[in-house]
């Protein structure tokens, strides 16, 4: 028979907080607690405290008062008339919108100027290695200054495209270049289904869906005609019918026509107005942010060692294939982390849209509301709560897809 | 560098060396910039026959393989497999490379692909195979290097032993007349040799034209038909095993060998 016995238990003695590997971290993970607790109570007590010395409450019904302003570029119905909290959500929604472009137009910059710089061709890689150099190593707040100068100073105004035929002096006849911005024709429907133009729109988005569903089902139907012959056919043309016959039938039968932009007194009149602050800060955003991306690009397919690309080819793969099946599968894991902070960047560093007087939720109500209702601590929180939340969503977006890319290992 | 003895009888009734030429290389030479390769390299390999090649590094061993297939450009000589010709022409680069198989050092398996589809991607993009057969001859492949259980694990999840046998059941899927070996067990610990060496083995007794760079002369003596031994982007010796270790002529290949076996 035997005695169980435990091992000898060793008694707590204070010191063990220390240097026991046990408690170490706890004692510093408790330590840090309780000095963020104070300093979050300090400061919060501070605040409140001096609020009242100073006879002040915060309060948002400021955002129902009539703002008083008027903003050139926006997206929604908006007049002075209208509330601040209107007019936030006119900068919020321009915000979106100077982001969403320079993210899809930074991300093909820098794709191209990534995949380019590895090029063999001696020229075109220096050409792209310059541009990288070039544009991310100026703050981008001066490249929006230079692209907004230059096109204020160099292109004329619109009183230039008068004379007896303004049409013959506009791009095609239809697009004025001006200092003031750029206006292009803009498409309506003469015959559409709907007298609201958005719902007429909305029948085109629908069209398009059905031709992504058809064309998703034509992809399918090759893959499982490969995994069957061994020979996949080529889809490309009717995948292209798919996508632009209904189109072109649904545009002629709702009667496309086009609204010319035309000089009246000393404006353009109609057609789509795309403002020189936009378009300044949309290309500096692109173009900065567009230097950085084709670094990760680069970095990602680098990181893909040369031998996976050489036992592709030993395999007989051609070099498009092994792109595509063996080298950018591998790469997008590297690409995308980088990738989603250089859109919180360009999200972020919109608001240097005030340097060029473009109306984003900075501008808005963290500027003119602002300095108009002095309502300076409500403004910026709620500047704050928004950037946080644009910023968390992306950040979930996007990490939602690296997931689905992820290498999988053990 | 290990003189591995193998235990297992070797079966030579299939080691048949073949009347026709697989690879014909003459006069080739290759360079790195200024730096001289290979020197004309002359090498006649018939169909059927196991190769092993050896020197030190930086003699050209593996570069010379590496020719065989197009990963690396020769610039001078004539290189001939299978009766086509390497040159610019992509045609003849893809059909040389369906016909000739490699294993690499570091095996090189494709990390986001399962074992399975590492086996079928090459039949299924290149040869047009349908999946469904393309399958089938990856686990009969699987099969043979012993591992069809780890089908659907991922290279990461393997030994380096397995990655290696899954690399060269890889290359057989695409039904190679011609298999290159570059140092297949350098990367690998003593116990992974011996199960790479034995898949090689096999793949030996079924008669594949083989030409392995290696520095396992256990292997060299019992499986080749040939050694070459190669210095400074030459061929400086090639014998039949038994005269080559027992016999060396020139004085650099008893240099090396005293080194190499001398231990």
């Amino acid at each position: 028979m035997t005695i169980l016995t435990d091992p000898p238990k060793e008694s707590f003695r204070l010191s063990m907080l220390i240097y026991d590997t046990r408690y170490r971290s706890l004692t510093f993970q408790a330590i840090t607690a309780a000095v963020l607790a104070l300093c979050i109570w300090y400061l919060g007590n501070n605040l409140i405290q001096n609020l009242r010395a100073a006879g002040l409450n915060i309060a948002f019904d400021f955002l129902g008062d009539p703002s008083g302003y008027d903003i050139n570029q926006r997206l929604v119905e908006y007049d002075s008339q209208s509330t601040h909290a209107r007019a936030a959500l006119v900068g919020l929604l321009n915000t979106v919108l100077v982001a969403f472009l320079a993210c899809v137009t930074a991300t093909v910059f820098g794709v191209i100027a990534g995949v380019l710089r590895l090029s063999n061709n001696w020229l075109v890689s220096k050409l792209m290695a310059a541009y990288v150099e070039i544009f991310r190593n100026i703050p981008v707040l001066i490249w929006i200054i230079i692209i907004f100068t230059i096109m204020t100073a160099v292109l004329p105004g619109p009183r230039a495209f008068r004379g007896d035929d303004p049409a013959s002096s506009m791009l095609f006849g239809s697009f004025a270049f001006t200092n003031r911005g750029i206006y292009t024709p803009m498409p309506w429907f003469e015959s559409g289904f709907f007298a609201s133009a958005s719902l007429n729109w909305l029948v085109v988005l629908a069209g398009l869906v059905v031709s992504w569903i058809v064309s998703r089902r034509i992809t399918a139907w090759a893959t499982a005609k490969q995994e069957a012959t061994g020979v996949r056919p080529k889809t490309m043309l009717p995948v292209l019918a798919v996508w632009l016959v209904p189109f072109l039938v649904l545009m002629l039968v709702m009667g496309l026509t086009w609204e010319i932009p035309a000089l009246k007194g000393f404006n353009f009149q109609g057609g789509i107005k795309i403002g020189g602050p936009l378009i300044a800060l949309w290309f500096a955003l692109s173009i900065y942010t567009g230097a950085f991306i084709a670094e990760n690009v680069r970095a990602g397919i680098q990181a893909i060692s040369k031998g996976q690309t050489e036992a592709a080819a030993a395999l007989g793969l051609r070099p498009r294939r092994v792109m595509n099946l063996v080298v950018l599968p591998q790469a997008l894991r590297v690409i995308i982390p980088p990738l989603i902070s250089q859109y919180l960047n360009i999200t972020k560093n919109s608001s240097l849209a005030i340097a060029v007087g473009y109306a984003d939720i900075t501008a808005t109500l963290g500027g003119i509301t602002l300095n108009q209702t002095g309502r300076a601590i409500e403004s910026v929180l709620l500047l704050m709560l928004f950037y946080l939340t644009a910023s968390l969503l992306i950040s979930f977006g996007m990490n939602l897809y690296n997931a689905s890319v992820k290498l999988k290992e053990r | 560098m290990s003189d591995l003895n193998y235990d297992r009888q070797i079966d030579r009734s299939k080691m048949q060396i073949g009347s026709e030429v697989a690879i014909e290389i003459s006069e080739m030479n290759k360079w790195y910039g200024t730096f001289h390769v290979l020197r004309d390299i002359n090498l006649t390999v018939n169909s059927g026959e196991r190769i092993v090649i050896c020197g030190p590094s930086g003699s050209g061993k593996s570069t010379l393989i590496r020719c065989i297939n197009r990963l690396e450009e020769h610039q001078a000589g004539r290189i001939v497999v299978d009766g086509t010709e390497l040159t610019n022409d992509l045609k003849n680069i893809d059909k040389i490379r369906s016909e000739v198989g490699m294993c690499f050092q570091h095996f090189n398996l494709f990390p986001h692909l399962t074992i399975l589809e590492n086996c079928t991607l090459a039949p299924i993009w290149v040869r047009k195979t349908p999946k469904k057969e393309a399958i089938e001859t990856a686990m009969h492949y699987l099969e043979k290097v012993k591992i069809p259980d780890q089908a659907n694990k991922y290279p990461g999840q393997l030994s380096g032993g397995q990655q290696q046998r899954v690399a060269i059941a890889r290359s057989l899927c695409m039904k190679p007349r011609i298999m290159l070996f570059d140092e297949p067990t350098s990367a690998l610990d003593p116990e992974m040799i011996k199960e790479v060496l034995d898949t090689m083995i096999e793949l030996a007794e079924e008669g594949m034209t083989m030409i392995c760079v290696t520095h396992e002369m256990g292997f060299a003596r019992q499986v080749a038909n040939r050694v070459i031994f190669m210095d400074e982007g030459q061929i400086v010796e090639q014998n039949e095993p038994e005269e080559f270790f027992n016999n060396p002529k020139s004085e650099r290949t008893k240099l090396f060998l005293s080194q190499i076996l001398g231990h």
